[in-house]
């Protein structure tokens, strides 16, 4: 058994697990956040997209051993108490999902990606962001809607 | 995925020490093609020893036009080096080209090389750069280390360190990703050094990455896509598969060899 001690969404969790437990179900199941979506379970769809110590990554594809110690944000850890974060928002005003599976690992995603051109001074255009989606799936294939809450966001983020 | 032992390693010789207690381990880095081929049960190791968190393995450092990157350095690391990208943008341009940014964000150039997937990136560059992979054992130039399809040159119990090579004169990687799995169907590193051009092939190959000399002589003399069109791609070494048979992927290198050279410049 691993003893597995994060800090998700800033609160210090710890638990004991199999070795094998997967990141996204120690989320799930031990501490029952459950926007974290398992889609695929094969890396690719980005339904699972969780910040590990500022990063996006997909927590269907390591063990809950590998990120102790580390720091996790969840979609749950966004928004501040009632007011949503503005890529939150911006989903919501731009109707950037349908059946909403998707959507926690799209805003992970989107977060992280807007962090990422901004630091580096870079310019998030909706070619850039489409690429950038390259590891997110919606099946319901809104990505117009998507791409546009993301540029919408970015500006006010 | 099968049971495993998960151990985090404090340094390479912590990381051989716990090797050799195992029964059957495995080195895990980033883990972005070992957990997920575990969780198929297409790999079951007793115990998995992570290198992620040793220090000594991580960063870019350059000196003059000689770049050592440590086996732990993300892909996402290599592409957002400014520093790195003023010397060799063709490495950065690779590496953020890998996956998708969350796979960037875990997953190692070391992890990758050992792993050696016929259709990764990296190799096409380790042989096209003429790098040298640096294990706890030895230092191997690239070509002797990517052995064939998922076999390198590395024993159990070595592991990679760092890779370094000197910057080219101009070098570009340009590849043909597989429409679902985004996999090089075809991927061709070119690289020009003091008149001596050097191509490497990854995804089309049917024993995984390797060198075509025939490219090499005609761009040494003539570095331009014009010269990579008389030179013979042999259909007998290609993989031929449900994604694209021997002759398609004999064509899309040369395709592939004709865009690096002129994104090359």
């Amino acid at each position: 058994m691993a003893s597995v001690s994060i800090k998700v969404n800033g609160k210090d969790v710890s638990g004991e697990v199999e070795d094998r437990t997967l990141l996204v179900e120690f989320i799930r199941e031990n501490l029952r956040l459950t926007g974290t979506h398992v889609g695929c379970d094969t890396s690719q769809c980005g339904a699972c997209v969780v910040h590990m110590d500022g990063k996006a990554i997909k927590s269907c594809s390591i063990l809950a051993a590998q990120a102790n110690g580390s720091e996790i944000t969840t979609i749950e850890g966004l928004a501040n108490g009632s007011e949503l974060h503005p890529m939150q928002t911006a989903f919501k005003e731009n109707h950037g999902l349908q059946c909403g599976f998707c959507t926690p690992g799209m805003i992970m995603a989107a977060t992280d990606m807007v962090r990422r051109y901004k630091e580096s001074g870079r310019e998030l255009d909706e070619t850039a962001i489409r690429e950038e989606l390259e590891g997110n799936i919606c099946r319901c294939t809104g990505y117009h809607n998507i791409v546009k809450s993301i540029q919408d966001a970015a500006s006010k983020m | 995925m099968y049971e495993t032992v998960y151990h985090r390693a404090t340094s390479t010789d912590d990381a051989v020490a716990k090797m050799a207690e195992a029964e059957d381990a495995k080195f895990v880095s980033g883990g972005m093609t070992l957990i997920p081929t575990m969780k198929q049960r297409l790999a079951a190791p007793s115990d998995l020893i992570d290198l992620r968190h040793i220090d000594a393995m991580k960063g870019i450092a350059i000196d003059g036009k000689k770049v050592t990157i440590g086996a732990a350095t993300t892909h996402a690391e290599v592409a957002s080096s400014s520093e790195l990208a003023d010397l060799c943008p063709a490495i950065c341009n690779l590496a953020g080209h890998i996956g998708d940014p969350h796979v960037r964000h875990m997953g190692t150039i070391g992890g990758s090389i050992a792993n050696n997937d016929p259709a990764a990136d990296y190799p096409a560059a380790m042989i096209g750069l003429g790098a040298e992979i640096m294990t706890t054992k030895r230092t191997l130039p690239a070509e002797d280390f990517f052995v064939g399809m998922f076999e390198t040159a590395l024993e159990d119990d070595e592991i990679i360190t760092a890779v370094s090579f000197t910057a080219p004169d101009k070098a570009a990687y340009s590849k043909f990703p597989n429409p679902a799995s985004r996999y090089a169907m075809a991927g061709v590193f070119v690289a020009m050094n003091g008149g001596d051009a050097r191509v490497a092939v990854t995804g089309a190959g049917s024993d995984g990455v390797f060198r075509h000399t025939g490219m090499e002589d005609a761009l040494s003399s003539n570095w331009s896509a014009d010269a990579v069109s008389d030179a013979e791609v042999d259909e007998g070494d290609m993989l031929s598969d449900l994604h694209g048979d021997a002759r398609y992927r004999a064509n899309l290198v040369k395709v592939m060899a004709k865009r690096a050279v002129a994104a090359a410049g």
